[in-house]
């Protein structure tokens, strides 16, 4: 007997849409999410900002529906719970208060989303520099609005976070921006498809033109960022347009090149993974359903390859669907009716993904960066002694981390698994394939002593 | 300390707390995270790497572990996912952690 009929991980849209349909159609819902209230990422603090912080946009404040349909006496949400072990059963065991605990569940969502792609460059370790969403989230959480800003690299998010500094009365001084005409022009032949997603193509548009009435400077085909520190704290940014060396000197430098899943938790699981080409990025198998390879293991949303929020909420509701199939609470005619109006909403939030991903694909000084820059943010590993490693032979993720210790500190490799791999394949001799790192519970690093206190747990022969 | 916070703080926060970071009052937006209030109070490093290099806070999604800082008495906690407390003792932390506790060796 299991302790509830599924548990989801992960409070974002695809987590929040499957445990509304999951817990409305009678399922025992346990949600764990990490941060302090539902919404993911995307929906951060939504819930807290209904009435105020307008300049946060529509398509944020949107989110709130699907953070009140999570009160429903089945869904129980601890919110602050970190998992850092999923087992066969499935079993899941999380990190809560200082204290961790297991459950079981017929079934397990893993909902657990994206993560910003790491964007290294020389200085890219420096107070002042930071990922432009982890600014968005301190407008969010915080109602802190970055002061004498620079936006720099690529992808929508650099244009919405754009447009919330506009409307917030912070503008940004400059926009910095990696794609090339000839990235658009590639990009251009995704168009066709794009039209099912008119709808995002506008809304993408309409930030441009808030950019650009506002004055902000925007360089294009922008490359070899670099960055350092002034006495004053300030940051001093260097690139280069076209053949001209530029430099702006700012309070803060915001990177962006995309988002990318965050698998730790999948391939510690034990699902098989893949290499997604166009979006740059591993991503777990599942079917059109979001099953996977391990028997009660499903995913749904950013976590299975990046489609945004809406492509999110849809692929959570079919997932749901086909867990209450899998549960016998419907057949198989009933889960396919009722797919069809998410099936078709995913079908529309992807259509503009090909075009999105090929406009703006991230440069080659990103996968595989200067010499001088630090992969490893946590060991202090740079490109260089990578480069030099893989020169003496090794041609993998593990001979690396063996050999330099690059993905060995607390982050577990989440800031530097992806240029290592960048790094790989632009270097290594020889024809190897590369296969994705190997992730181990504990997934987040937890106390000694929380571990040993949960001593009463069986662990699998396996 | 002597770097400005590079974030302008909106004033629809509301209650605020206390907390003590290296033995001086902090003063912060209560239900913000700790990497926040950091942030708010100054741009400068709040941690030092083993090889002294200077990091703060950096993704604010709990995935960097930039902004490890000791919190009362514990070492190596995440400020981007611990909410800001009244009368919180934060320590900045200079390169790594020993086994049996908060002091740098």
């Amino acid at each position: 007997m299991t302790d509830v009929d599924l548990i989801v991980i992960g409070a974002g849209p695809a987590g929040m849409s499957a445990a509304a349909v999951a817990a409305r159609s009678g399922l025992r819902v346990l949600m764990l999410d990490e941060q302090p209230q539902a919404g993911g990422q995307i929906y951060r603090n939504v819930a807290q900002n209904q009435g105020r912080r307008s300049w946060l946009g529509t398509a944020y404040a949107q989110g709130a529906g699907l953070v009140e349909a999570l009160e429903h006496p089945n869904i129980e949400l601890l919110s602050g719970a970190t998992v850092w072990k999923v087992d066969k059963g499935p079993r899941v065991t999380w990190s809560r208060g200082g204290a961790s605990q297991t459950s079981s569940a017929a079934h397990v969502l893993l909902a657990t989303g994206a993560q910003e792609r790491p964007v290294p460059f020389p200085g890219w370790t420096l107070p002042g520099v930071m990922p432009a969403g982890a600014a968005q989230i301190l407008m969010k959480t915080a109602g802190m609005l970055p002061q004498n800003a620079v936006l720099a690299g690529s992808g929508p998010l650099l244009y919405l976070v754009a447009a919330q500094m506009i409307d917030a009365g912070c503008a940004p001084q400059a926009l910095v921006e990696t794609q090339t005409t000839r990235g658009l022009l590639g990009a251009m032949r995704h168009l066709p498809r794009a039209m099912f997603g008119a709808a995002t193509l506008l809304k993408g548009l309409g930030l441009i033109a808030k950019i650009r009435r506002a004055g902000v400077p925007r360089y294009t085909a922008a490359s070899d960022f670099r960055a350092t520190a002034e006495r004053n704290g300030d940051i001093r940014f260097s690139f280069r347009v076209a053949a001209e060396a530029r430099s702006l000197n700012c309070g803060l430098l915001l990177t962006h090149q995309g988002v990318v899943p965050g698998t730790h938790i999948t391939r510690a699981a034990g699902i098989a993974h893949s290499w997604n080409k166009d979006q740059g990025a591993y991503q777990p198998e599942c079917d059109r359903w979001g099953a996977t390879n391990q028997p009660g293991l499903h995913i749904a949303g950013d976590g299975a390859g990046i489609g945004g929020a809406e492509a999110a909420a849809a692929a959570g509701e079919l997932t749901a669907l086909n867990i209450l199939r899998q549960l016998g609470k419907c057949d198989a005619d009933a889960r396919d009716q009722r797919a069809a109006s998410p099936r078709a909403a995913l079908f529309r939030a992807r259509a503009i993904r090909p075009f999105l991903d090929a406009a703006y694909a991230p440069p080659a000084e990103f996968h595989a960066p200067a010499d001088d820059t630090i992969v490893c943010r946590c060991e202090e590993v740079s490109a260089g002694a990578v480069r030099q490693a893989i020169g003496e032979g090794p041609h993998g993720h593990r001979q690396i981390k063996t050999s330099l210790r690059c993905g060995m500190g607390p982050c577990q490799g989440r800031m530097c698994d992806a240029t290592l791999r960048g790094l790989l394949s632009a270097e290594a001799k020889g024809n190897h394939p590369i296969t994705p790192p190997r992730a181990r519970s504990p997934i987040k690093p937890i106390a000694l002593g929380e571990m040993a206190a949960l001593s009463l747990i069986k662990e699998d022969p396996a | 300390m002597s770097v400005a916070s590079r974030f302008r703080t909106l004033p629809d926060t509301g209650d605020c707390v206390q907390f003590y970071l290296d033995d001086l009052p902090v003063t912060a937006p209560a239900g913000v995270t700790l990497a926040a209030a950091l942030l708010a109070h100054s741009g400068d490093w709040t941690r030092q790497t083993a090889q002294g290099a200077p990091r703060t806070a950096f993704c604010m999604m709990g995935i960097c572990f930039d902004c490890l800082v000791e919190v009362d008495g514990t070492p190596n906690t995440q400020a981007c996912m611990t909410p800001v407390r009244e009368g919180m003792v934060v320590r900045r932390q200079l390169g790594l952690r020993s086994l049996n506790g908060g002091e740098h060796d």
